[in-house]
């Protein structure tokens, strides 16, 4: 019943040794989004009232967990089935294929949780304030676990690792771009939209935007936080 | 110990393994022998529940493998022909993960790391990474690995291929040692002085059927004991003969240079398959 401990156990045996470079590897793509979205592109720009770096961070957060949780049990579980065929040690071991994949989805999980995390801490950086409660970050893991498990499935359905990259291009990447990460999916064309509306991603976004913003007015208006703005000048100097 | 009813594997139009029936007892060492693509390998993995076999069926300690897989994985150890530790643990974490899967209470499963670790000489490289070990540590581990658990049955799928010849040598020694400890052996191979030096009894496979089934000397006394080798100019030519008389006379009726010696197991290939054990 607990085998799936056992699984999760070694994920986190090797995560523990790589997490410097698991970390600083995550942060480059997320960071550059950051920079040329948040800073550079959206520092004029202003989404419903608030600033863009407001709008774009949550974006990024969601867009950061569902690459890396999808690329933490993915690529590896799809190498260890067709390259390292570690995965034949867990067949003949007397563990269920149910508690193999929830620990390998836990793994992933909990790595797409902390690169979100990271994103979190660099958007304060650069001056954004969102709201993470408890329901942010319930939003956030279920993006983890969701993305984690598609890529147990892309994994073990891939015949090969080009087919993974495949499937990454295909299905991962336009999702990073399209589903409200950057911009309004209203904006588009109704029958686009449409299309977006029905990808995970689109709802991650909107669910964390809505989070963010709800309590980041009610904060704001209570002068609690500071205006990004602020920041952002204060940072100029 | 193994008992194999009709097993038979098909790829597609393919068929791997044809028909194969098979009794191991209880503490023997069993050679499968045979060239590449002879089955070997498929009959392992089928007997291991990582393919599943067209038809026929197997039992391993008396359980079925398709219909009693949790008993049959606990009674079965695995050492497969590719090596496939865990390049991002160390050693002893390797058998960590090894025993934790298989259940095996703390407390006995770090005195049986230890015990392993010092069984297959690696104690003093237990905390190093795998990935910075040779090929025969690697295999030396992977025994471990497949020992760990206690099975009553170990299948090495090819165990010394691509090691030195005195690796190999302490890989022989392992595979007694362990049999003598009552582990039953499977082992595939197509090196014959392997089979040779090892096995109680050896199969010989080819193109997916059992084509022999015997203790190596009473095979070589089936085909002769002594052996002519000669060149008639496109190749090596055979001839089996059951004295050194016989054979010393018909060598004396050629004009080529010729070779008398006595029968290995790789003459009863030649002469069961028509053709030589390649790599």
């Amino acid at each position: 019943m607990l085998d799936f401990y056992t699984v999760f156990w070694r994920e986190m045996l090797s995560f523990r040794r790589t997490f410097w470079k698991f970390t600083a590897t995550r942060l480059i793509s997320p960071f550059l989004y950051l920079v040329a979205f948040g800073w550079g592109l959206g520092r004029n720009i202003t989404v419903n009232g608030a600033s863009y770096l407001d709008f774009v961070v949550p974006g990024i957060i969601a867009l950061s967990a569902m690459t890396v949780s999808f690329n933490a049990v993915g690529v590896s579980l799809n190498m260890s089935r067709l390259y390292h065929k570690t995965l034949e040690e867990y067949l003949l071991a007397p563990v269920s294929s149910f508690s193999f994949v929830l620990g390998k989805v836990l793994a992933g999980a909990v790595r797409g949780l902390v690169a979100a995390l990271i994103i979190l801490l660099l958007g304060f950086l650069f001056g954004a304030r969102p709201a993470a409660g408890l329901g942010f970050f319930a939003v956030i893991s279920l993006t983890c676990v969701l993305f984690a498990a598609l890529g147990v499935v892309a994994a073990m359905t891939a015949p090969s690792h080009e087919d993974m990259a495949n499937f990454s291009t295909f299905v991962i990447l336009p999702m990073a771009f399209l589903c409200g990460t950057f911009f309004r999916a209203e904006n588009l064309p109704r029958p686009v939209a449409d299309l977006i509306y029905c990808l995970p991603l689109t709802h991650t976004n909107y669910a964390l935007r809505a989070l963010a913003a709800v309590s980041l007015h009610r904060a704001r208006s209570d002068g609690a936080i500071p205006d990004p703005e602020d920041v952002l000048v204060r940072l100029r100097f | 110990m193994i008992e194999i009813n009709g097993l038979t594997k098909d790829f597609g139009s393919l068929r791997a393994v044809d028909r194969l029936s098979l009794r191991i007892q209880k503490g023997e060492i069993f050679g499968l022998l045979g060239p590449n693509g002879a089955g070997k390998t498929t009959t392992v993995r089928m007997l291991t529940m990582l393919t599943r076999p067209t038809a026929g069926e197997a039992y391993i300690a008396g359980y079925e493998v398709q219909r009693d897989l949790a008993r049959v994985r606990h009674a079965i150890g695995v050492v497969p022909q590719h090596m496939n530790l865990d390049q991002e643990l160390t050693a002893r974490e390797n058998l960590e993960l090894h025993g934790r899967l298989y259940k095996i209470p703390r407390a006995e499963r770090h005195q049986r790391i230890e015990e392993l670790l010092s069984f297959v000489e690696l104690t003093d490289r237990a905390d190093e990474f795998v990935n910075r070990f040779s090929g025969g540590m690697k295999r030396r581990l992977m025994i471990a690995r497949a020992l760990l658990h206690r099975p009553q049955v170990l299948f090495l799928d090819e165990p010394t291929v691509g090691l030195d010849p005195q690796t190999r040598r302490r890989m022989w020694d392992l595979v007694r040692r362990m049999n003598r400890e009552g582990v039953t052996v499977l082992l595939t191979t197509h090196y014959i002085e392997e089979a040779e030096a090892l096995c109680h009894r050896v199969g010989i496979m080819d193109r997916g059927k059992l084509i022999a089934l015997e203790t190596p000397a009473a095979l070589k006394e089936q085909v002769g004991s002594f052996v002519v080798e000669g060149f008639d100019g496109a190749g090596a030519t055979y001839a089996f003969f059951n004295t050194r008389e016989e054979a010393v006379g018909y060598a004396g009726s050629l004009n080529e240079a010729v070779t008398i010696r006595e029968a290995t197991l790789e003459d009863v290939f030649v002469k069961l398959t028509g053709r030589k054990v390649r790599d």
